[in-house]
């Protein structure tokens, strides 16, 4: 019994489908707990007023999107190794999840930016590696859509991942020197443990944050299901075609 | 290799190797932009080292997809890939041809067009210099993009949206080195950040290149 196991896409198939009917129902329950929590039974900020409740979508949604990449990073790095074909199809299924996670968290971040800076958009070290993150989903998904060999689509989207995953840190380092920022430091330190939060505000925002999380992660089983059963499909259909 | 290289350049010069286009575009680019931005020569120069290497950046990538994509279509590569020199090597030659062909016209051109741009007469040595630093890390950047999409059927729009992203860090750098440089300011830091990523990408990117282009040519 082993972790590997899990990479044949029968076996997989199972636990996914023992799994995520209560992932689902975890995700969507600690999702709106989170949120319902964070929008109506937490006290307004005293100098953000209520635009304050736009952190328990933007702070998981950014979380997510880093977190989503990464994992795209690791699946790849299995897929060329290992040559699991399941994990090629997860790296596949996830980054469209998270350029969507990415496309959110830009998108509040520009609502909650126009009351509290002034502006939708500053050209901030965080707004814009954030912005650099969302063209890099989108070479690497139009990368996937564009080669008709799958084995071929996924080695090359393997590598475009890690030498992307360098760049966006290079990204990240070289736009901090670029310009000074307006975007304020992260509040939840993980590192130290101190934050600067209430626990009126952390406590829904954990649950969003959760909730998140197993969002991305019951949509990203789906997803790498339904990509199986795809590419099974059209293995049917060729055989079908041929005989 | 140096056989390689030499053919590399001769094709480029050569009819129809579009040895002259990216010079062309690059002085295209840098003369639309008074019309867009207004004659203000305060402004103009202000923006120029900016604008320079966008300009360059841009003639850059323009040539990228012909890097390849004719040495693919007539079977080159294949035998390329069956030498017995590696392919890590052919491609850092053909970045390296790319270079003498596209990149060093282009930092030749680039002080000519300062003056068009009204550029402070101090920032032509850094402008030239952070241009020298920064567009080989260009060329083998663009040679993965190229190496990348060689395969796909009018790449050409692809290729951009995966090689842009990737020039981020470059661009910053060097521009900023020649803005500085430009003001008069304190250049070292960026353009020693620029060498680096120059020298790292120079070392590493030809694995990468090499690696898709085998599954490619596969």
């Amino acid at each position: 019994m082993s972790l590997w196991e899990y990479a044949n896409p029968v076996k997989f198939l199972r636990l996914s489908e023992r799994v995520l009917p209560t992932l689902w129902v975890l995700a969507i329950s600690s999702t709106v707990v989170g949120l319902v929590w964070g929008f109506f039974f937490t006290p307004d900020d005293i100098r953000q007023g209520s635009t304050v409740k736009i952190i328990y979508i933007h702070v998981p949604a950014a979380l997510m999107a880093i977190n989503a990449w990464f994992m795209m990073l690791v699946a790849s790095l299995i897929w060329l190794i290992r040559r699991h074909h399941v994990s090629a199809l997860a790296a596949k299924a996830a980054a469209p999840v998270g350029v969507v996670m990415t496309l959110i968290a830009l998108i509040t971040g520009a609502i909650w930016g126009q009351p509290m800076w002034g502006t939708w958009w500053v050209w901030d070290p965080r707004l814009t590696s954030f912005l650099i993150l969302f063209l890099f989903y989108l070479g690497y998904i139009a990368l996937w859509e564009a080669i008709e060999d799958s084995d071929t689509a996924a080695d090359l989207t393997a590598v475009l991942c890690m030498v992307g995953s360098v760049f966006a840190v290079l990204s990240r380092y070289a736009v901090n020197f670029w310009n000074q920022g307006l975007h304020q430091g992260t509040s939840i330190p993980v590192a130290t443990g101190e934050r600067s939060v209430a626990d009126v505000f952390f406590v829904p925002l954990l649950i969003s944050m959760v909730g998140f999380g197993l969002l991305f992660l019951a949509l990203t089983l789906y997803r790498t299901g339904t990509e199986i059963r795809l590419r099974r499909t059209k293995a049917l259909l060729a055989r079908e075609g041929r005989s | 290799m140096k056989a390689l290289l030499i053919r590399d350049i001769r094709l480029a010069v050569r009819a129809g190797g579009g040895f002259g286009l990216g010079l062309a575009f690059f002085l295209i680019v840098i003369v639309m932009v008074p019309f867009a931005v207004g004659a203000d020569t305060g402004l103009l120069s202000k923006i120029a080292p900016g604008v320079l290497w966008i300009g360059a950046l841009l003639a850059c990538l323009l040539s990228l997809d012909r890097l390849l994509a004719l040495d693919f279509e007539d079977g080159t590569l294949d035998l390329l890939a069956t030498a017995p020199l590696p392919l890590e090597a052919a491609l850092s030659v053909k970045a390296l041809a790319h270079w003498i062909t596209t990149g060093l016209p282009l930092i030749i051109a680039a002080p000519v067009l300062g003056v068009l741009m009204n550029l402070p007469t101090q920032g032509y040595g850094w402008l030239v210099l952070s241009l020298l630093l920064g567009t080989p890390a260009l060329s083998v950047i663009g040679t993965f993009g190229a190496a990348l999409t060689v395969g796909i059927k009018r790449g050409g729009l692809l290729l951009s949206l995966l090689v842009l992203p990737l020039y981020v860090p470059t661009l910053i750098f060097g521009a900023e080195a020649a803005r500085r440089g430009a003001a008069g300011a304190e250049v070292s830091t960026p353009m020693l950040l620029l060498a680096g990523i120059s020298a790292a990408t120079i070392a590493l990117m030809p694995f990468a290149s090499a690696a898709v282009l085998k599954v490619n040519l596969r």
